[in-house]
């Protein structure tokens, strides 16, 4: 049989089923796949917290969005062109997205009464024309495999576990992706179970070939690959790529690592991934809580590591006491905050932007933080890079404000050259700094107002530290009115005097009269709806804020030279609230908290809105 | 058993063979060290008759016996009266925030074993606010020295009841009485299986300093209560310990391979093993030699050191002072850099261009 191949542009596919299905594992090896081949890609990973929810229930339903293309994409896309659904609750939960016309693949095997029954369909909706209106391949995806891995040495459900390898293969014969990687990294899966490899090898080839030959499907689809600028690349997530970040930050400094963490959704892989580098000098250290994890960090900086924590809001919260005697003792810290939805412990999977102003203000006392903030997954490594820099030049705790829809989230990489990251070692104080050969630990350099650190083990600068107000210079405690207002003061400008690139502006045709503004994870939606607002032949500039403590220098420059400054968060309008207050600019926020990210078609039609009224 | 029979410490070749050497990575200095040199500029600033002047006369004037290089030890203390201790000592000090100093220090020791590390920590501190800290960095055996100065209240709130404090105790917070029956550190210690567990009084410096340089030479967690009188808000509590009249009647002194007997003329004392798994204290008239307990600091079993710390109930009837447990294991700090040594020899030193490289690429251009 002939099969036609049809060109597109960009696919968005969307990988559903029971949390026990390996959606996330199969969506992975798409991505791997599709990185390969060469095309832009974006992905959503979007899962329960519930690590086994009751097989075939809407809240066990996990899934994975790929979305890939020819050219370089921003998002990984709003509304999916092809659904794989693995049962009945996958398809309940995600037809509501799917516009008119999309394919749906559903594994008719999965459909049974009691099935169906589970997420209250009332018939099979695959046997009555409710679908109608979108193309249904329906395929009996679990018996095929089982078939297919007849006469394999092994059990019944391990063949039926294949499923979701036969479903790759479909995919990829659709799709036209390269298989060598599926089987390399099969054959390393299962490197013990040699007969399980096989088996899986053999399912993925049997959903190839099913797809080739069945009549049921007529098209594959060919998207070629995109032209990125030139170099070399792979696919990183926004966890990977900030823990790379961090142990480039510690080589670049010249320290040894100390990550003092606890386990917390989603920032658990950042620990995970570190403690496999240990080579690097790297010591990992899963503390009793969230406190400890970062006192023990705080107590490592002191003895001349580059100390480290990773977690969550709810961790940021108990840190927070520890967070200020870092800004009271000035030594470097990294605070790692992988915002999940809140408050309290919310929604841990989903993604949100509620923890800015905590990561500001959330301390006793004027503490101030610098605050950074990655827009991408593979910002997350230049910004863990830039949170390195920071703590190490101007001795200073330092906020790094990921979120779960980076953490998970993943995109080609143009990797860097070693020779292209900053140098940013600041070396530690060996000789004394003061009269009579006295050390002074708060004697700050004039430029940067960073003060000396000085590390146990170097003699003659024996000093004391702590969370007591400290006399300006000597650092000796402190109960002086004008003595701790002057220290109040050095500690903010020191904070406010960090050097910070400016903010920059894309604005095509240069006379755009509204802003757009976006920190953090928002960057992909509002980039790829001011494309389609300017395709739509409206003008609309856009900048990116990515240091949100200090602001670049020209912010309120920025803000005031446009008519309107829209700025989309995914809270109910932290940042906007700090930029009225500080410029005194009236801000348009645009709030939803739904623990997605946006989508582009929603916040092109919230600029056209903008631009529009008035 | 007789003190002949008992094992030797350190059964187990643990710790690359530092065992009993706790301070072997730790700089010496050939320079003639001496209290003075320890004593940093600032004005002590304790109540006058605080237990605390006489642990710091007694820190300072031990510190130089270790023949260490100060710039090499570190004290970190947390919030309280005996948390400004790293002040006026001129050492490396941080005075942290209430309850966390075994943690920072936990950082400080894993990532620094070239250091000796002291925490300064009292009863609110250690058990209330930072009980968790302080039970995890026992079970790790982080290579610290735990100081714990136990006054049975709060002094620098101003006279609240402390996790140590008696039952019933009447204080500004509790003028009906505490409820809450306390914590006996040595107990909750050795229930998280500290390797060094021991007990001493401020004013005694004589039994102070043995026990701390016991403590500093034991590489792993250790953790010294040491009975300090609040003469402001709790004066007294330890008066039966320190007063002649009544004192040998009741401290139980342990010493390793020792019979434990106590008490003086008609009223001399033995601890034997008790039928219900504990121990007892007999008239020593009333028993042979044999049954007598012989202190067996270094059994790696604690539950007898438990036993032990046991007898201080009801109300100080007995007390014993000195080193409950003192047995060997890694500690956490051997542990953490051994793994990152191995790490670096299987695989060679980190490069960072290979790292960022690693996984599956693809070029453009």
């Amino acid at each position: 049989m002939t099969k036609q191949v049809q060109q597109l542009d960009r696919v968005i596919i969307r990988f559903a089923g029971d949390s026990g299905d390996g959606m996330q594992l199969t969506g992975d090896r798409f991505t791997a796949e599709t990185a390969q081949f060469g095309n832009d890609l974006s992905t959503l990973p979007n899962f329960p917290a519930e690590i086994r929810a009751p097989a075939g229930t809407l809240p066990g339903v996990s899934s994975f969005q790929l979305h890939f293309a020819d050219h370089d994409i921003l998002t990984p896309g709003d509304a999916p062109n092809v659904l794989v659904a693995m049962n009945p609750a996958a398809l309940k939960a995600n037809i509501g997205d799917l516009p008119r016309g999309a394919d749906i693949i559903a594994n008719t095997d999965e459909f049974t009464k009691r099935n169906l029954q589970k997420v209250g369909y009332p018939g099979n909706p695959l046997e009555d024309d409710s679908l109608k209106e979108w193309r249904l391949h329906a395929v009996p995806l679990t018996s095929l495999t089982v078939r297919a891995l007849d006469g394999f040495d092994i059990s019944k459900k391990d063949a039926e576990r294949a499923k979701n390898m036969f479903a790759l293969g479909l995919l990829s014969w659709m799709y036209n992706r390269p298989t060598e990687g599926t089987i390399k990294f099969l054959e390393s899966k299962f490197a013990r179970k040699p007969e399980i490899a096989k088996a899986n090898i053999a399912a993925f080839q049997a959903g190839w070939n099913y797809g080739e030959t069945t009549e049921s499907f007529s098209v594959s689809y060919e998207i070629k690959p995109a032209t990125l600028a030139p170099g070399v690349y792979r696919n990183i997530s926004g966890n990977q790529a900030l823990s790379y970040g961090l142990i480039a930050g510690a080589v670049q400094a010249k320290l040894p690592l100390f990550l003092g963490s606890y386990p917390i959704t989603p920032a658990s892989d950042i620990l995970h991934e570190l403690s496999k580098h240990k080579r690097f000098g790297i010591r990992t250290f899963q503390a009793e809580d969230e406190i400890a994890g970062v006192a023990a960090a705080l107590g490592a900086s002191f003895g001349g590591s580059l100390g480290v924590t990773t977690t969550s809001g709810p961790g940021v919260a108990l840190k927070a006491e520890t967070v200020g005697l870092a800004v009271t003792t000035e030594l470097p810290l990294i605070v790692v905050d992988v915002q999940r939805a809140g408050p309290s412990t919310g929604m841990p999977t989903k993604t949100e932007q509620t923890d800015l102003l905590m990561a500001m203000y959330g301390r006793n006392g004027e503490s101030p933080v610098p605050v950074l903030a990655p827009a991408t997954p593979s910002d997350c490594f230049t910004m863990a890079v830039e949170a390195a820099r920071i703590a190490v030049k101007y001795r200073t705790p330092v906020m790094l404000l990921s979120d779960g829809y980076l953490a998970n989230g993943s995109e080609p990489w143009r990797i860097p050259e070693v020779s292209e990251l900053p140098d940013i070692t600041a070396p530690f104080t060996t000789e004394p700094n003061g009269e009579d050969g006295t050390y002074l630990p708060f004697k700050r350099d004039p430029e940067t107002l960073a003060r000396p650190w000085a590390v146990p083990g170097t003699p003659g600068l024996e000093h004391r530290i702590g969370g007591i107000e400290k006399a300006d210079g000597t650092g000796n405690i402190s109960y002086d009115p004008d003595n701790h207002d002057r220290m109040v003061r050095l500690r903010q400008a020191k904070i406010d005097g960090i050097d910070v690139p400016d903010l920059t502006v894309d604005d095509p045709g240069g006379d755009a009269r509204v802003l757009v503004l976006g920190w953090g994870s928002t960057y992909g939606p509002i980039a790829a709806a001011a494309r389609r607002v300017r395709a739509a032949g409206h003008k609309v500039a856009q900048a990116h804020l990515r240091h949100l403590n200090p602001l670049p220098a020209n912010t309120g420059e920025v803000l005031r030279s446009y008519d309107k400054v829209l700025l989309p968060e995914i809270n109910l309008g932290q940042l906007a609230m700090l930029l009225r207050a500080r410029f005194l600019v009236d801000v348009i926020s645009y709030n939803r908290v739904r623990g997605l990210p946006f989508k582009a078609e929603e916040l092109a039609a919230v600029i056209g809105e903008v631009i529009e009224s008035d | 058993m007789t003190s002949a029979e008992l094992p030797a410490s350190g059964r187990t070749p643990l710790n690359g063979g530092l065992n009993g050497k706790g301070l072997a990575l730790i700089p010496r200095t050939d320079a003639k060290q001496t209290l003075k040199d320890f004593k940093s500029d600032q004005e002590v600033r304790w109540c006058p008759g605080c237990g605390d002047y006489a642990i710091l006369a007694a820190v300072q004037s031990f510190l130089p016996e270790l023949g260490l290089r100060r710039e090499n030890i570190v004290f970190v203390s947390g919030i309280g009266c005996s948390s400004r201790f790293p002040y006026y000592l001129n050492t490396y000090g941080f005075h942290s925030i209430h309850g966390r100093a075994p943690a920072i220090a936990t950082g400080l020791a894993a990532s620094r074993p070239d250091l000796s590390v002291w925490v300064i920590t009292g009863d609110g501190d250690a058990l209330s606010i930072g009980g968790n800290h302080l039970i995890h960095a026992l079970r790790r055996n982080v290579n610290l020295n735990i100081l714990l100065f136990n006054n049975r209240i709060y002094g620098l709130t101003k006279g609240q009841y402390s996790p140590t404090s008696e039952i019933g105790k009447i204080t500004k917070s509790t003028p009906m009485g505490s409820l809450d029956k306390p914590f006996n550190p040595i107990s909750l210690a050795l229930g998280a299986e500290a390797g060094f567990v021991a007990r001493t009084m401020d004013s005694d410096r004589k039994h102070l300093q043995g026990v701390l340089r016991q403590a500093a030479e034991h590489r792993g967690a250790s953790l010294v209560e040491i009975y300090q009188n609040c003469n402001i808000f709790n004066d007294g509590a330890f008066d039966t310990l320190k007063d002649p009249g009544t004192r040998d009647e009741i401290t139980v002194r342990l010493e390793h391979g020792q019979p434990i007997v106590f008490g003086t003329g008609e009223n001399e004392r033995a601890v034997r093993l008790s039928p219900t798994g504990g121990v007892e204290v007999v008239r020593r008239a009333e028993v042979s030699d044999g049954e007598i307990l012989v202190h067996d600091a270094h059994n790696p079993d604690p539950s007898l050191a438990f036993a032990l710390s046991r007898l201080d109930e009801p109300a100080f009837e007995h007390v014993p002072m000195g080193v409950f447990r003192s047995v060997d294991r890694p500690s956490y700090d051997h542990l953490l850099n051994e793994q990152v040594a191995t790490a670096t020899a299987d695989k060679g030193e980190g490069s960072l261009a290979d790292l960022l490289h690693g996984g599956d690429t693809w070029t453009i251009g």
